[in-house]
């Protein structure tokens, strides 16, 4: 491997899981650092979503150690890895569209005042610290009470991160964050995640566009049929490297020699209209 | 937008949203318009029937309570996505667990109630971990327990008793000491008290016709208060929105959804088994049939009230005012004069522009996003 991980927060060590006879990882060797983004590359079925289950506390490793601050761990549950101060926010899955912004932030963890049967809901509070923790990360809001389905994909982001931070996570977990989101969404969240590293966090980026990953990553992991490719600090790899590495790199160079023909070739005669309807399946 | 000040990073495009958009947002808006609608229309068409005499207000009163204890805990159990179609069935199921210990073994009347509602805790429990183990929707399961409740009351009362009715139970309550909190009515000096200043009704041996605010009544205001308290104040009400709203997302931070769903199918249980021992005692016997289609009513009141069936979203004010509406429309038809038979087409026709309206809320809650 490229380095050697004695200064990770978190870290996997030789991790192998296999669903039956599928082997959906094979001795990766991952680590995260305080104040650092870490960006975990690879195509579908890599084993990406494999690997972040095993963090976030879904799966249990079959074999190799996830250790925190070199101690070796069991994550049980998403909550208890919560607990150990790993955070994942799912793109979709972190937050209730129909609940308010302070719902959702306080879900599971609700502040109360008073005590007995008097017990309730410190909603000034929880209002105010919704606003205040997600006005850091850059976002205002106008009011916390508003239905999350009000916000756009990347404030729902905001929220969710907003939302890890103030409850201690040392190391956030982002499943692409990004794909499903325009341009300006995505460099709203891409700066959300320098932030979260510039207060301390160590990231976990993953994702599949190397144009988001590049700019803003400290190190690079990169995935490919179960299998590490290798970890790299950015001075290492160029972004074509990335690219290349990644399994679309040499298919995406595949089909732009193959676009670049099918246009010579029409260039070449009109006709070709109906070749090329059935070409594309229509 | 011209002398706005704006605090950083202000989105342009984010405009003012006037006070009734804010308001729309409440569920219960719907069923506010609803209520001021049904009472403007009886006002109009039946104000001097009867109907909005004492006698007449604690009538409808009552038959709302009926259904607006069942819909306090429905409306609860529904925002945590679960329906619950046993409660009817559980209503006549609970009767005879309460008739016939009482009538038939000579129980005490106090702990027949309470078995009641020990075996209520059970039922519920069994619905709540069925419909979460098995992962089937609540609606199959307990449409399954709506069969087997039904036909366990009317079976095991045939078996003990040789009848579908157990009656007599009105002698076991004169001297029992729980009795008098499921039955009777609160109030009754101030009731005396404003029919001999001349404001009420008299009968001729000098009681007012409306002797006071049934218990039913009583304890349908409680719910409602409980359920409010709970949406609104409480951290387990934080849970039910979520459970509701998106149960994965709600495990995902730590929310104990299956307890949640569990607990609530326990509330609705419990609604069941009280408003069964309200109407045991209100007409002294248990009968096996009681409580038919009470699982459909109690889900109209709360979509009328503003629910929404895919669950995430809703008050038990709102669904107060849909058993409200319910009542009142109920008891409306019949002092208008119309055949009470069209009560039914009024109903199902509300529950038809609610679920319309609801849609369209929900649309301008989140933007259509």
């Amino acid at each position: 491997m490229a380095m050697t991980e004695t200064s990770d927060f978190l870290e996997l060590a030789q991790v192998s899981k296999f669903f039956g006879s599928v082997i959906a990882l094979k001795e990766v060797s991952f680590g995260v650092r305080p104040g650092e983004i870490h960006c975990l590359l690879g195509d579908n079925g890599a084993g990406k979503s494999t690997l972040i289950k095993l963090l976030s506390g879904v799966f249990q490793p079959t074999a190799g150690e996830i250790r925190i601050a070199g101690k070796a761990v069991t994550l049980a549950s998403p909550r208890n890895a919560l607990d150990q101060g790993i955070a994942t926010v799912y793109q979709d899955l972190a937050t209730v569209p129909l609940m308010s912004i302070a719902r959702n932030f306080f879900m599971g963890r609700e502040k109360t005042k008073g005590r007995g049967v008097l017990r309730r809901l410190d909603w000034d509070f929880m209002n105010r610290t919704a606003r205040d923790e997600m006005s850091k990360m850059g976002i205002d809001i106008r009011d916390p009470r508003q239905a999350v389905g009000t916000l756009s994909g990347g404030e729902r982001q905001c929220l969710a991160i907003a939302r890890a931070v103030h409850f201690g996570a040392r190391i956030l977990i982002l499943d692409e964050p990004t794909s499903a989101l325009g341009v300006h969404q995505a460099s709203v969240v891409l700066r959300l995640i320098a932030r979260a590293k510039a207060r301390g966090l160590g990231v976990i980026f993953i994702t599949h566009n190397v144009h988001h990953a590049y700019p803003i990553a400290d190190r690079f992991t990169l995935l490919n049929r179960a299998k590490s490719l290798g970890t790299f600090a950015k001075a290492e790899i160029s972004r074509e490297k990335v690219t290349d590495m990644m399994a679309g790199g040499k298919e995406l160079v595949d089909l732009e020699a193959e676009l670049e023909a099918i246009a010579a070739s029409e260039t070449a005669q009109p006709t070709a209209e109906p070749r090329l309807k059935r070409a594309a399946g229509v | 937008m011209s002398a706005v000040a704006h605090s950083k990073m202000s989105d342009e495009r984010v405009r003012a949203i006037p006070t009734w958009r804010f308001l729309l947002g409440r569920p219960e808006l719907g069923a506010v318009a609803g209520t001021i609608l049904v009472f403007g229309f009886f006002l109009t068409f039946a104000g001097d029937s009867g109907m909005f005499s004492a006698k007449g207000i604690i009538t409808f009163l009552d038959v709302s309570a009926q259904v607006g204890i069942l819909a306090a805990a429905v409306a609860l159990l529904m925002i945590a996505g679960e329906f619950d179609l046993s409660i009817g069935s559980m209503i006549g199921f609970a009767g005879i667990v309460i008739a016939i210990p009482a009538v038939e073994w000579g129980w005490p009347l106090w702990s027949c109630i309470l078995l009641a509602f020990l075996v209520a805790l059970v039922i519920g429990f069994i619905n709540g971990y069925l419909t979460i183990s098995t992962g089937l929707p609540s609606f199959i399961v307990t449409l399954a327990s709506m069969f087997i409740l039904r036909g366990l009351t009317l079976a095991l009362t045939r078996a003990a008793t040789n009848r579908t009715v157990v009656s007599g139970i009105g002698d076991y309550a004169k001297d029992d000491w729980l009795a008098p909190i499921f039955s009777g009515y609160v109030l009754k000096d101030l009731f005396q008290c404003m029919g001999s200043l001349g404001w009420l009704q008299m009968r001729t041996d000098g009681t007012p016709l409306a002797p006071g605010i049934p218990m039913a009544v009583v304890w349908w205001m409680l719910l409602t208060l409980l359920g409010t308290w709970i949406l609104m104040k409480t951290r387990f009400g934080n849970w039910i929105f979520a459970s509701g709203g998106d149960p994965v997302a709600a495990r995902n931070v730590g929310v104990p959804v299956t307890r949640v769903k569990i607990l609530l199918f326990i509330g609705t249980a419990f609604a069941a088994t009280l408003l069964a021992v309200i109407q045991v005692l209100e007409a002294g016997s248990a009968d096996t049939l009681r409580g038919q289609l009470k699982e459909f009513e109690a889900i109209i009141a709360v979509v009328v009230g503003g629910t929404l069936l895919t669950g995430g979203y809703g008050s038990a004010i709102g669904a107060a005012l849909g058993a409200l509406i319910f009542g009142t429309v109920q008891m409306g038809i019949f002092f208008t004069g119309v055949d009470t038979d069209w009560f039914k087409v009024f109903m199902g026709a509300m529950v038809l522009i609610a679920v319309l309206f609801n849609t369209y809320v929900r649309r301008k809650v989140t933007y259509s996003r």
